[in-house]
């Protein structure tokens, strides 16, 4: 039995959906034109101007936005509001020590807490419930999106943020959380420390919306068994605002695509070109009601099937798969989004211009992030305090770069396998897809 | 008057000690002392030779990455209390060591120290004035 939070908009018709879409890109179109100048060059520069753009038919006429658009336009680059207007900012990683920086309205915050309001309540949250939102709270975009949606809803919200596991037991199940809101491998993380307890009867869970992360069908069973709870998928990106992109209905066959706030497009990767629905290929989003920050047909580098037709849920928003890959090189640890990129920036900031590799892995339910670093003869010493303090100094900077804790290893030279000539930068030994 | 020292870098895996050994003795170069510092991942190897420097273009040469440094080196007889009587002289004059070690020599009565200070000239000062015999790199080989 289907809830909707914004049931008129969740089950519109397709000439609606159009028709909003239509209306929202000129709108979009005309008010990047008229209030940013990277906008305004990039249009000229591709020979366009707003009345080019009358329907999402000319869509594809529009240039793609990408992660370089965004470091070249750091830090207000893309601001398409006045500074007056903006309230906030999330940030994310970029490809290189420049983050990305996303601005909103406190429209937009408000339209982005609507759509993981319609997530929560297709996992089945009403006011009734109580929200346990473990994703981080502060410039990630997971924590907040989900506070904002949960209180939409009217559940009582628990800001948790991540770790601490004592304390989110003890809540869990002091206050009968009923939602959990987290990356997957967090929720397997916490599945089991409450088996370790003993806890498990004591938990109230009936459901949980986990993303951030890619997770297999597999993860998913594995939690939905050990916490007793069906678990739903959110898809988003800080470029997006975060997550509510998509979301998952209580079929859990593909996330619905909140149509009236994105238009999607599946592309070739490598030539641009826009693919039929039901293609595999890049997903690219433009946003069509943001103010501060919207993107026109940014090109997300996740790879993923379009599926349009009815749900038994009622639900008539294109449904997207769960994202199959990568078209780029960026990896995903422990909910942070990494680029080999950055790490080769930080070694080099070290005088460092030696052979790297990065090695990941989940051995039990948190991914390892190791990154070994062939010595060179200028950064030897007879003394092995002075090697640990290049090691501490490679995991300090990378910590500061990425924000998590990566095992730093010196190892000989022409010890790091090349392939063909060239150097084999990643080894992913994780399942992911 | 320091003594040039030797050291190579050992990632802790099977066959890295012995290639470098092999190197050495493929280029004839006999090793008067030897000292291996430990850890988890990697070793730092300590040696003695008669041409530092030819061993370490030899050990580079093969990718090995080395360093040649200048150490301390005295000379105490060769019975109870001979270290002993060189760290009762660098604890009471506060001199700060990474490392040190100890071997034997081809002279009758006397042992060898080297030590690994931040000012060699100070430390040699120091040890000579309290009456200690430095070594020279002559009498090592």
């Amino acid at each position: 039995m289907a809830s909707y939070y914004q049931k008129e908009i969740e089950t519109a018709s397709q000439e609606q959906i159009r028709a909003w879409q239509d209306e929202r890109l000129v709108n979009t179109v005309n008010h990047v034109w008229n209030n940013n100048e990277y906008y305004r060059n990039k249009m000229k520069a591709a020979g366009l101007e707003p009345g080019d753009i009358r329907s999402r038919d000319d869509l594809w006429k529009l240039p793609f936005i990408t992660k370089d658009d965004l470091r070249e336009a750091y830090p207000f680059g893309l601001m398409s509001a006045p500074l007056s207007d903006c309230v906030r900012i999330h940030s994310t990683s970029g490809t290189t020590g420049k983050r990305v920086v996303a601005f909103y309205t406190q429209e937009d915050i408000d339209l982005w807490d609507d759509c993981c309001a319609r997530a929560l309540v297709a996992a089945g949250a009403t006011p009734d419930d109580v929200c346990q939102v473990c994703y981080g709270y502060g410039l990630f975009t997971g924590g907040f999106g989900l506070n904002g949606g949960s209180q939409k809803v009217g559940c009582l919200t628990l800001p948790m943020s991540s770790g601490n596991t004592e304390r989110q037991l003890q809540f869990m199940t002091d206050l009968g959380a009923t939602i959990l809101c987290c990356t997957p491998s967090y929720a397997e993380y916490l599945a089991e420390s409450i088996e370790e307890k003993g806890m498990r009867d004591q938990i109230k869970l009936k459901a949980g919306i986990f993303g951030a992360e890619a997770w297999t069908e597999e993860m998913r069973h594995d939690i939905e068994r050990r916490l007793g709870i069906k678990a739903y998928d959110i898809y988003g990106l800080t470029e997006l605002s975060g997550p509510g992109v998509a979301y998952e209905c209580e079929e859990q066959t593909g996330m619905h695509i909140n149509e009236d706030h994105f238009i999607v497009e599946t592309i070739d990767p490598e030539t641009g070109m826009v693919l039929p629905e039901g293609s595999r290929g890049e997903i690219v989003f433009t946003s069509i009601t943001k103010k501060a920050f919207p993107l026109l047909r940014y090109r997300t580098k996740d790879i993923a099937i379009l599926k349009r037709g009815t749900c038994s849920c009622g639900r008539t928003f294109v449904k997207m798969s769960k994202p199959m890959g990568r078209s780029d090189d960026m990896l995903i640890i422990r909910g942070v989004n990494v680029f080999p990129s950055q790490i080769e920036e930080v070694l080099l900031a070290q005088g460092l211009t030696s052979n790297y590799q990065i090695l990941v892995d989940r051995a039990g339910t948190t991914d390892s992030f190791e990154v070994r670093v062939e010595m060179t003869p200028e950064l030897f010493s007879d003394k092995i305090d002075s090697i640990h303090k290049i090691e501490a100094d490679i995991v300090g900077a990378l910590k500061d770069m990425l924000g998590i804790v990566a095992k730093v290893s010196i190892v000989e030279p022409k010890s790091i396998i090349r392939s063909e000539g060239k150097a084999v930068r990643v080894i992913d030994t994780r399942k992911l897809y | 008057m320091a003594i040039r020292q030797l050291s190579v870098f050992a990632e802790n895996k099977n066959g890295a000690l012995y290639e470098i050994t092999k190197s050495l003795a493929a280029a004839r170069i006999d090793i008067r002392a030897f000292s291996i510092a430990d850890t988890a991942n990697f070793g730092v190897l300590r040696m003695l030779v008669k041409e530092p420097t030819k061993a370490a273009q030899v050990l580079s040469e093969n990718g090995n990455i080395v360093s040649v440094d200048d150490v301390v080196g005295v000379k105490i007889p060769d019975i109870a209390g001979g270290l002993s009587d060189i760290l009762r002289i660098t604890t009471a004059k506060n001199i700060s060591i990474a490392y040190l070690y100890a071997f034997v020599s081809r002279e009758t009565g006397n042992a060898y120290v080297i030590l690994r200070v931040d000012n060699n000239d100070h430390v040699e000062e120091i040890l000579e004035a309290e009456g200690c015999t430095l070594l020279r790199e002559e009498d090592l080989h």
